[in-house]
């Protein structure tokens, strides 16, 4: 039998032992004498959430194909389960092997949000890996992060040996045979460090340093050594076809927050929206051809048993043979009673479709993410959509029989007005008139809408990245006005406004647009007992606010200061190929002109992204 | 047509519960293309009824679940065919058709045997094999019951069916079931009072052997709950569909 690396008193005092045993169908075990390299893989949230996310399922298949390695997963314990291994001193371990994550040679940390930053310390600390990288020795793995917020990884310098910047597709296994070179040659831990550095999309931040102006903007970043590269370019899968995805995706026991099959149709987005950085670090769009991923589909499908498929980009709509794949799997799928899920999909004659075939409509609701209340501030974040389709898209879903609408927005958007933000509520109602447009044999009982905002966290590598944030009071007085506005509506009982904690956003936007000087509070932060900052119960707001108060660090100079057009940015290193000259002239749109522009099917703009060589930047324009 | 099948729940999978055994089931069944049937409807789900769903951190070699389906292959191909795709802490043993009328294994329950083996490290220099017999002969078993809102005492001797040492293991059929149902946990509560000794929650490692039935032919009789199934010779499908 398995050894577990927890005894069963343990399993059974913790809630949901099942995040801590492994063994789920398609787990890949191997004989660890024919190992050269243990990878430890790990998403620092709980298992639900990490078993939930594609990336480390395409990397978990794609360094398990390699004889010489072997990948397992590492999750945060709960804390439950934290607070006992502390008491006990059990080191974190591998759900694969069980074994403790100290023993392997690479910990790689995929890094999503700003808020699991804490629990990256949980998960060193509790392998019992030293936090910071200047402590370790060859006793322990390399740590090496990865994953969107390492387009800015300066809050966590000290903590990563390595970051590997962009898409894990491309240079992981030369990354991995240097490793193996350099461990047999004898090597020393700081002589890879820098080695690895070196090569294309690997930034080795020990390496650098940083130093400031008076106004605490950045002055310099330079390399500590003459060798290292100034600037890391990201490393992009130009491919999409032949390339790794897994054919067995591993199936979790418990229920996990996406338990379904996850076809990733393309990567990138041609839309540009100025405040989203994956439409900006993603570039170019690359599509999968459609013939894979119908052959992968049915491959997971089959290898998995799941009864959910979904189709995962960032605006499926776009992806040139989306009819083509959405009814071959509507066939499959019907006779082998296996639901499709279609997000992020324009609605349009056919989105309505494919959506009244996959769903029950009586249930359902549909999804609008206009993102901004008026026609002017839409245009300022580049959002090509206008109050015209989106109340035709409503009219149109209406006659398909939905009567449940949701509504996503931004509050703090930069230039906004009061007349902006209270444009929201009128959407909506303008939505629930249009529903009343409809002869009554067609409605289908009263309408529904709900409105949700989130608040605006300018992010690196994003037009908008210029802007400022408005602070907390701002925040909730916007909200409120949004929130009377809608009340003093015709149709007010059908409409139901609700927004995001400010508090986290606050945070994330210190963090998104932080710097190395941040280190110490997140690891004070931690030592405090901060971890699952993204979970409301978990979060110690004011505990981040002493933190920040005795490390001197001022809140505001990270969100709500003025940055100039020149200013030197912490991440500026870092190439995503779309050049800053083009995010500065997209910046002077958004506030200055007010105007759209083009996505990449229309005109090529000269982002830069062309410079990778491929995707919709080569395709023939007719 | 109906089926009923058992299967084990052995290893590190005591710690999954009900609902993910459920789920475990549907995939597999998927993942092995067996021509299970579906419910009506937008969101078709596979008919599965469960007879007693174990606790976790329980073992079980006993277990069943009815299922409906459109067509088999003889028991030994579906038996190969599910494995197959399954785990070796969860497989199933048997693989048999029920007659139409058969009552479904969760009303069907009647008791369970189980193995009780004290974990190392607990209950140093205990009594229970000395007491078991009479533990075994006593009139009467109470032990006080809590509920929301009061304390009874019950008497547990009834739902104890057999009690005795089996090498270095206490084997014990209990009542099981809506009508009576009595925990291993339970009785080893009352053995531990009846030894003067303090219960220990984590002291025991309980295995379910199997799960029965009372047997239509004769009262008072228990038998498996897989029982009542018949091997499928040959392969078939559900005469009800073409009708």
């Amino acid at each position: 039998m398995r050894k577990l690396a927890l005894s069963d008193e343990i399993l059974l005092q913790v809630e949901k032992p099942a995040r801590y045993i492994g063994n789920e169908i398609n787990m890949v075990t191997k004989d660890k004498e024919n190992i050269d390299v243990r990878f430890g893989m790990c998403f620092p949230d709980v298992y639900e959430i990490g078993m939930s996310h594609l990336g480390i399922q395409i990397l978990y298949d794609m360094f398990n194909r390699r004889d010489d390695v072997w990948c397992e997963r590492v999750y945060s314990p709960w804390p439950d389960l934290d607070k006992i291994m502390r008491e006990q001193q059990i080191p974190l371990f591998g759900l694969e092997s069980q074994e403790p994550v100290k023993d392997f040679d690479f910990l790689g940390i995929t890094i999503q949000y700003e808020m699991c930053y804490t629990n990256i310390l949980q998960v060193l600390d509790l392998s019992q890996i030293p936090i910071y990288t200047k402590d370790r020795t060859w006793e322990h793995p390399i740590v090496i992060g990865g994953g969107p917020c390492t387009y800015n990884p300066e809050p966590l310098a000290d903590f990563f040996d390595l970051f590997y910047i962009g898409e894990g597709e491309t240079i992981y296994f030369d990354l991995i045979d240097l490793y193996k070179t350099m461990r047999a040659e004898g090597k020393s831990r700081q002589e890879f460090i820098k080695e690895a550095g070196k090569m294309e999309g690997i930034y080795a931040p020990s390496m650098y340093e940083v130093t400031y102006n008076e106004d605490g903007t950045v002055k310099s970043f330079d390399p500590i050594d003459d060798e290292m590269p100034r600037t890391i370019r990201k490393q992009v899968q130009m491919d999409m076809t032949n390339t790794y995805y897994p054919e067995k995706p591993l199936v979790p026991y418990m229920k996990v927050t996406q338990d379904r099959v996850v076809l990733e149709i393309q990567r990138g987005c041609i839309r540009g929206c100025r405040f989203c950085q994956a439409g900006q670090i993603y570039r170019p769009v690359r599509e999968r051809n459609v013939n894979m991923l119908k052959e992968y589909a049915m491959k997971m499908l089959k290898n998995t048993g799941q009864d959910e498929i979904t189709l995962s980009s960032l605006s499926s709509s776009d992806y040139s043979a989306l009819k083509e794949l959405t009814y071959f799997l509507i066939d499959e799928c019907q006779k082998k009673r296996i639901n499709i899920s279609l997000p992020s999909l324009r609605i349009d004659e056919f989105s309505l479709d494919v959506m009244s075939r996959v769903q029950d409509v009586k249930k359902g609701s549909m999804t609008f993410a206009p993102e901004a209340g008026s026609q002017r501030m839409r245009d300022v974040i580049n959002k090509g959509l206008t109050k015209e389709d989106i109340l035709n898209g409503a009219i149109e879903a209406f006659k398909g029989g939905w009567s449940r609408i949701k509504l996503y927005f931004m509050l703090g958007l930069p230039t906004e007005t009061e007349e902006d933000i209270k444009d929201i509520a009128h959407l909506a109602e303008d939505i629930a008139m249009a529903y009343y447009t409809l002869p009554a044999e067609d409605r289908h009982g009263r309408i529904s809408i709900t409105a949700s905002a989130s608040f605006f966290i300018p992010k690196p590598f994003t037009p908008l990245q210029w802007a400022t944030m408005v602070n907390m009071t701002d925040y909730k007085e916007k909200a409120h006005i949004v929130n009377d506005e809608m009340k003093a509506q015709h149709n007010r009982k059908s409409l139901k406004f609700q927004w995001h904690d400010a508090k986290t956003t606050i945070l994330e936007g210190v963090f998104a647009r932080g710097d190395r000087r941040l280190c110490k509070s997140i690891y004070d932060a931690y030592k405090a007992g901060c971890i699952y900052d993204a979970w409301t119960e978990y979060f110690q707001y004011e505990t981040w606010l002493q933190v920040f108060e005795n490390n001197g660090v001022d809140v505001d100079f990270y969100t709500t200061r003025v940055r100039e057009l020149d200013e030197v940015f912490p991440w500026d290193f870092i190439d995503i190929g779309v050049t800053k000259e083009f995010l500065k002239r997209e910046w002077l749109r958004a506030t200055d002109a007010q105007v759209i522009t083009p996505n990449c099917r229309q005109q090529c703009v000269g982002c830069g992204a062309k410079v990778f060589g491929g995707g919709v930047c080569f395709e023939s324009k007719n | 047509m109906k089926v009923r099948i058992k299967f084990t729940k052995t290893g590190s999978l005591k710690f999954i519960g009900h609902l993910d055994v459920m789920r475990y089931f549907q995939k597999a069944f998927r993942r092995a293309e067996v021509d299970v049937a579906y419910s009506k409807g937008f969101s078709p789900h596979q008919l599965l009824s469960f007879a007693a769903p174990l606790g976790i951190g329980l073992t079980s070699e006993g277990e069943y679940l009815d299922a409906e389906f459109e067509s088999v292959l003889t028991s030994k191909e579906m038996l190969e065919k599910i494995n197959e795709v399954m785990v070796d802490e969860l497989h199933i043993l048997e693989f048999k058709e029920l007659d139409d009328d058969a009552e479904n294994a969760m009303a069907s329950v009647a008791g369970a045997d189980y193995l009780v083996k004290i974990r190392d490290g607990y209950y140093k220099d205990h009594t229970f094999f000395e007491q078991l017999d009479s533990f075994a002969k006593k009139d009467c078993i109470c032990i006080l019951k809590k509920t929301k809102k009061s304390e009874k005492e019950v008497d547990i001797r009834p739902m104890i069916y057999k009690i005795e040492q089996r090498d270095d293991a206490i084997f014990m059929q209990l009542a099981t079931g809506s009508v009576a149902n009595l925990k291993p946990e339970t009785v080893m509560m009352a053995l531990c009072k009846e030894c003067g000794m303090e219960y220990e929650p984590f002291g025991f490692l309980v295995h379910r052997l199997e799960t029965y039935m009372q047997d239509p032919k004769e009262e008072g009789k228990l038998i498996p709950l897989g029982a009542v199934g018949h091997e499928i010779m040959e392969p078939k499908q559900d005469g009800k569909k073409e009708a």
